[in-house]
Parts: structure tokens; C-alpha cells; sequence
């Protein structure tokens, strides 16, 4: 049996802020939503389900905020699923979507995902304490930072490494009108001199807290043909998980995320990711992230990736940009941050990206991670069909 | 070009349960889970590397912390990685998801679980959070007090009255007295009011539960089961949130969803229907054209074992455990989610004929 093909034809998100006290929750992704469908010059009445994600409810202090956010996204009367898987939830949250149109269930579907941090207190959120049970340590930092170091020992990066991510993620970013963060006077030396937060992770090199959100609307060979703009087509799309804490874990390169990059590769064809994709908007909200996830998604052999980064392959003018955005250091709406690498890789293929457009990005892989590096969610999206 | 319709045919071949009871406090989420994925998987013969799609419903409010679904992971076992989604919803809308993946031919099998432990904290109050956060949750309506604005607008339109939502009382705990997973069984006093018109027996009892589903496509359905339920279709649909623009006597979004699964085409022989209080069983057999021949809830239903986030998928499993038991041929099994009905999913299964 044959899948149905599945573009994006509208993209849209909001300006990422620290608190946008102008706008309720509803106001928030009605924006981003909104946005989309002009992108796809397509109504409300043009789609047929909703597929919303973001990370925990305790986030914003709203227990299933979908039920409350029906009428602001046009659902009433329509199907509309909630979709929870940690970080990487706004990208399994695509997934969701794009398999409802694969199916052939529907043919036209809006995605959003979205978090508005600043109606609560995403440590406190992210810190409930219950017996029996590692805590958080205080915020996401205190339980990656041992795993950078970790990945520091192993493959012998030398320590300035984190920081050139960080440069180069906050300079992508002012080329981004949408990125929260846009520090025009940052230099590598201003990144390299930031406190120290949890050793080896300095402030420079973490992500901020953002309100923000992120749509998309996917749809099926017919709804591609009448597009305004070029579609990016999704050519592999996959999930993978694994349990949060084990003995066998390796948490600087979990087996999850190399089987869900292997399960899309396949789907797409891809031989070779280093020589065939052409840029990558990967989940980093702390620098080092980076190299990591380079070596885990087969872009670097191991220990090689911190190697790729140092030369400036990543950069937005390299060999591989990765994160043209600014990625999630620069805009961390959490629940939404998985779409915006998904979405910012849509945008890449259809040379929508404005300034910072890739020269010749045919192939764009949008990533994201979440839980203790347990859930992972990746599509590859091209500029040609893949039955073309 | 029309669009090609989903040519798979897709069918629960195993289902399982707890016992649903007012507290499990000595145990955790995934120590109440295991037992029900034991469960299915010995069912079906399969062992967790053999499963192509996990998928779970479950609601971090109920639980009191964030990314509580994390931890059932660890339950299902995911080593080597499984492919695996989950949704802050009722199970019912985890089987959806799972549904539409094994539609798209990525998987054959897919492990549908759900669970909920409402005893930890005061589950009326925990629902209150469900609600507009800025203009109806600030007030703490209750869920109880929600309902009853329901079923007094159900009264007043001459729909039902105290006596008829009593017999749904008594009919739902007795019929779960042979359920030896419900929470209430036999004889229950209809007690006193909780909140006007609503008794204590129009309410369903708290409790805590969890269920699983095994799915299966074509013949790998077959293999697996000697009588699958084949879903011959499935569809929900949401309505607005605000009560005030909303007839609570009525359920569109039901019959939307019912005609959408092509309830409608043929008579269905069984109903599991999701409704928590005695008046919205009234609501939902109206929307769904529900005749006198049609066995509503013979497992007692909601009012029997309501384990919030399981509840729903509980009735889908009922539903196919009739099919596979041979008490049923074509059943209707119907989930809700949100305050008085707002969200609602409706499937029909089929059993092969006989």
C-alpha cells in the first residue's frame, strides 16, 4: 500500500518574546495559526483537524488548555488531538498531523504548537518533587551538564567548543525577525566571559525562557497543486523512544535518537546525511548539544563531531549550516520549539527562510529531542515531491 | 481527484483492565500498569520488541507532576527504542493515533495503553483547571456542579427527569455486577444530593485504572485473534468550550463523530458509551438514535469505574471483548473528554459474520 504524500504550504509563528502580555493563550496561537493560513492563502473553513501540541500542562497552569483552545483555532465541529511527548513534542506533534493526511483521513490539517512561559514558572513546572524519584536538580541544565561532560572526556573537545555554538546561533538569530532573542552586540568573548551556570554550561550557552507559537498546514498531493507558494515535501518522518534512566543508557549518543535519524534516512533515501541533507535545524538548547547531536544523527563519526563545529562547517555560510534560525538558543517556547525546527526546515526548502535563507537547501532535516534525551522526533522535508 | 479512502482494515484483538478501586496509593503508575500490558501482550503472544507502534493517553494533572507519562515508559519496556507517541487525552484518542499509523502502513501492530490515579488529589477540583483559565477556572466550578447545570437543562426541557436518570443508576451497577473489574457493582443507594438535581448515584465513583488495547492490521489481525473487532470506523469531533454557547441538551459533536464512523448505516447490537453521570447517558443515546434493541453499557459503563484518561479506552475495549466473545457483531463504543460532553469520539467494530 502507498502513503499519501505529505506538504507544508503555510507556515507560521509568532514573534518570540520573554512575555507577550498583550495576548491571552488563545490570542498567542490564534496568531501563529492565522499566519499560516495566509502563508497558504487558505480559511478556517479549508481544514479539516487540528493537531496541537506543547510541553506539560503545568507550564502554563491549564490542564488540557486544548479543550479551552477549541474556538480559537477553529476546531469546533472538527476533529482535534493533543499531543504530549516532552520536548520533542513539537515535532511528533507534525508527525501526528502529517500521518493523518499520509492515511489519507484527511487531506488538509493545521498544526500548532505553542507554550506561553510566562503565565508560570517553567522551573517550578519542570520541578515537582515525588518520593522515590530523581528530581530535575533544579532546572534542565543540572541534569545535561554531567552528559556534556561526559561527552567532553570522551571524545577530547576541547572546552571552547560550546561557546562557538552559542556566537553562532545568537548572530543566525538576528537574521531571524521571529527569534526571541536578538543580542546585537554579542561577541565571542562576551559569550566565553558569561557565569558559569552549571559547569560546564555557561548562561550565554543556554537557551531562554520564551511565549511563542508555531503552526503549520499539511496537506495532501491535491492541496500541494493549488498552493501558492512552493511546498516543502515531507520525504521521511519518525519517532523513537527509550526508557529515561537504565544502566545500558548512553545519554551522550541514545540509541533512540540514531534509530529515528536511520528509520527517516531510509525513508528518504538518504545514503550519506553528510553529503545529502543540506542543513539542519537541530534541538540545542544547551551549546554543546550541538556536536552531539552531529555525531548521533550521522553527520560526524564519533568523537569527530565538536571537529565540524570548530571549523565552521555549521556556520550559515558553511558546508552544513545548522540551526539558521538561532535555533532553541535563541527561542525556547518549549512546546512549540520541535515545530519551529520543523517548520524552519520547511521554510529553508521553499526559500521562504528571508535572511537567513541557505543557498541551495534542497534538503533540510528538522530535529528535536526531549525527556532525558529518551524522545526523539526528526522529519526530512525536500523541494521536490518525492514521487517526482 | 477524490481521495483514496483508507484501504487497510485494522482490528482490537486484545484487551485489558485493572481493577478499577477508590485508591491504589501503594502503588505507582507504572507498577498499576504492568500487569495490563502483561495482560495483552499474553493475549496476543507478543513481546514488546515485536510491537510496530506504542501510543498512551494520560494527563500529568492527575498524576501532580510534570511529564508523569515518562515513567510508563519504563512499564512498556522500550529497549531496544520503540516507535511511541503519547497524548494528553483519554486512551481512546491513543488508539486514534495509533489507528491512523497503521492506516499510513508503517506498522502492522500497534499497543494502545491509558491510565489515570485520580486518588491522590481532590479530582473535582484537579477538573476545574480543564476550564478557560482566565474567565471560568478562577471560579472553581466543580465537575459535579457542571454536570448538574447539564442535567437540570435536560430536565427542563422535558428530556428526563430524577426518577429515569435513578433507573440509569440502578440499571449501570447492576449489569456491573458482572464486570469483576468495576468499582460498583450491584445495589447502590441513589443517596443524597451531591449538587441539585444530581444524587450520588447519578455520579460516577473515583477511582484509579488502567487499560491497554493490542491493534492489528489485516491478516496479522486474523493470527492474533480468532475473532478480531475490526474498527469500521472511527472519528471524534470538539465543540466550543464555553457552556454558554453550547445547547447541553444536546451532543452534535456525538452525532458528527457517530455519522463520520458510519454508525448510522447499519443498527449497532451493543453501546459502550462514556457518560460519567446518569443524564448524559440521556444526551448521548439521543444523539446516537439509540433504540430500545441496542445493549447500552452492559460492563455498568462510567458509573461503574470511571478511572479518568482510561475510561474511554475501557469502552472501545468493552466493546471488542463482546466481538471477541461472540456477544456482539456490530458495536458502537463511544469516548468523551471535557466538561458536560464537549469532545467526543464514536467507533464501530465489527466482528467477521458468523
Amino acid at each position: 500500500m502507498s502513503k499519501e504524500p505529505v506538504a507544508v504550504v503555510g507556515v507560521g509563528q509568532t514573534k518570540h518574546v520573554a512575555a507577550r502580555r498583550d495576548v491571552s493563550i488563545a490570542g498567542l496561537v490564534r496568531e501563529a495559526a492565522q499566519q499560516a493560513l495566509d502563508d497558504a492563502e487558505l480559511s478556517w473553513s479549508d481544514i479539516d483537524a487540528v493537531v496541537i501540541g506543547k510541553a506539560p500542562d503545568f507550564f502554563e497552569g491549564v490542564m488540557m488548555p486544548e479543550l479551552y483552545l477549541a474556538d480559537a483555532l477553529g476546531a469546533v465541529g472538527k476533529p482535534m488531538l493533543r499531543v504530549h511527548t516532552a520536548g520533542s513534542v513539537g515535532g511528533s506533534t507534525a508527525l501526528v498531523a502529517a500521518n493523518l493526511v499520509a492515511a489519507r483521513v484527511h487531506g488538509t490539517v493545521l498544526t500548532l504548537a505553542f507554550e506561553k512561559q510566562s503565565e508560570s514558572n517553567a522551573m517550578w513546572g519542570l520541578s515537582l518533587p515525588i518520593p522515590f524519584q530523581q528530581p530535575l536538580l533544579a532546572g534542565a541544565g543540572g541534569f545535561f551538564a554531567p552528559h556534556v561532560r561526559a561527552y567532553m572526556r570522551r571524545s577530547g573537545a576541547p572546552d571552547t567548543v560550546g561557546s562557538l555554538v552559542a556566537y553562532k546561533d545568537r548572530r543566525n538569530a538576528l537574521k531571524n525577525p521571529y527569534a526571541h532573542l536578538h543580542e546585537h552586540d554579542i561577541t565571542l568573548e562576551k559569550v566565553q566571559a558569561s557565569p558559569m551556570l552549571w559547569d560546564p554550561i555557561r548562561y550565554s550557552e543556554t537557551c531562554p525562557s520564551s511565549d511563542g507559537a508555531c503552526a503549520m498546514i499539511l496537506t495532501d498531493r491535491a492541496g500541494a497543486a493549488r498552493a501558492p507558494r512552493p511546498p516543502a515535501w515531507m520525504l521521511g518522518g519518525a519517532m523513537r523512544s527509550e526508557p529515561t534512566l537504565f544502566a545500558g543508557k548512553d545519554f551522550v549518543s541514545p540509541q533512540a535518537g540514531k534509530d529515528c535519524a536511520a528509520d527517516v534516512y531510509r525513508q528518504a533515501g538518504i545514503a550519506d546525511p553528510r553529503r545529502d541533507i543540506d542543513a539542519v535545524e537541530m534541538y540545542v538548547p544547551f551549546s554543546w548539544y550541538e556536536p552531539m547531536w552531529l555525531e548521533n544523527l550521522g553527520f560526524a563519526a564519533e568523537g569527530e563531531g565538536w571537529k565540524l563545529t570548530e571549523s565552521g562547517v555549521t556556520e550559515l555560510d558553511g558546508d552544513l549550516p545548522v540551526n539558521m534560525s538561532g535555533g532553541v538558543l535563541s527561542t525556547n517556547p518549549i512546546g512549540a520549539s520541535g515545530m519551529i525546527r520543523f517548520a524552519e526546515a520547511a521554510l529553508q526548502v521553499r526559500g521562504q527562510a528571508g535572511e537567513h535563507q541557505v543557498d541551495r537547501a534542497r534538503k533540510v532535516l528538522g530535529h528535536a529531542y526531549g525527556g532525558g534525551s529518551q524522545f526523539f522526533s526528526m522529519w526530512l522535508v525536500g523541494s521536490e515531491s518525492p514521487d517526482a | 481527484m477524490a481521495r483514496d479512502l483508507p484501504v487497510r482494515d485494522i482490528a482490537v484483538v486484545a484487551f485489558g483492565q485493572t481493577d478499577h478501586r477508590r485508591t491504589s496509593e501503594e502503588l505507582s503508575e507504572v507498577e498499576m500498569l504492568m500487569p495490563v500490558l502483561h495482560d495483552v501482550l499474553a493475549q496476543t503472544g507478543l513481546k514488546t520488541t515485536d510491537i510496530g507502534f506504542t501510543c498512551s493517553g494520560s494527563s500529568d494533572y492527575l498524576a501532580g507532576r510534570a511529564f508523569s507519562f515518562t515513567l510508563a515508559l519504563d512499564g512498556v519496556g522500550a529497549w531496544p527504542p520503540i516507535s511511541e507517541s503519547h497524548v494528553e487525552m483519554d486512551g481512546a484518542w491513543a488508539l486514534y493515533e495509533a489507528w491512523t499509523k497503521l492506516l499510513t502502513g508503517d506498522a502492522d501492530t500497534a499497543l494502545v495503553y491509558s491510565y489515570g490515579k485520580s486518588s491522590p488529589g481532590p479530582l473535582r477540583d484537579v477538573l476545574t483547571r480543564q476550564l478557560d483559565p482566565y474567565y471560568v477556572a478562577p471560579l472553581w466550578p466543580d465537575s459535579v456542579a457542571l454536570a448538574a447545570l447539564q442535567a437540570q437543562a435536560l430536565i427542563d426541557a422535558g428530556d428526563t427527569d430524577e426518577p429515569a436518570l435513578a433507573a440509569v443508576a440502578v440499571r449501570s451497577r447492576d449489569v456491573a455486577a458482572t464486570n469483576s473489574h468495576a468499582q460498583l457493582q450491584g445495589s447502590v443507594p441513589q443517596g443524597e444530593y451531591v449538587v441539585r438535581p444530581l444524587r450520588t448515584g447519578d455520579c460516577p465513583p473515583i477511582g484509579d485504572g488502567a487499560a491497554a488495547v493490542i491493534l492489528a492490521a489485516g491478516e496479522r489481525a486474523r493470527e492474533l485473534c480468532e475473532r478480531p473487532a475490526w474498527i469500521r470506523g472511527i472519528d471524534h469531533r470538539i465543540e466550543a468550550h464555553g457552556l454558554g454557547v453550547r445547547d447541553l441538551t444536546d451532543s452534535p459533536s456525538t452525532r458528527l463523530a457517530a455519522e463520520k464512523a458510519g454508525a448510522f448505516e447499519r443498527p449497532v447490537d451493543t453501546a459502550e458509551l462514556h457518560a460519567p453521570f446518569t443524564s448524559q447517558e440521556v444526551v448521548l443515546r439521543k444523539a446516537l438514535k439509540l433504540e430500545g434493541g441496542v445493549r447500552v453499557n452492559p460492563s455498568g459503563g462510567a458509573l461503574a469505574a470511571n478511572p479518568v484518561m482510561a475510561a474511554g479506552l475501557i469502552r472501545i475495549g468493552e466493546a471488542a471483548a463482546r466481538i471477541h466473545r461472540g456477544e456482539s457483531d456490530r458495536a458502537l463504543a463511544h469516548a468523551t473528554s471535557g466538561p458536560c460532553l464537549q469532545q467526543n469520539l464514536v467507533a464501530v467494530l465489527e466482528g467477521d459474520p458468523r
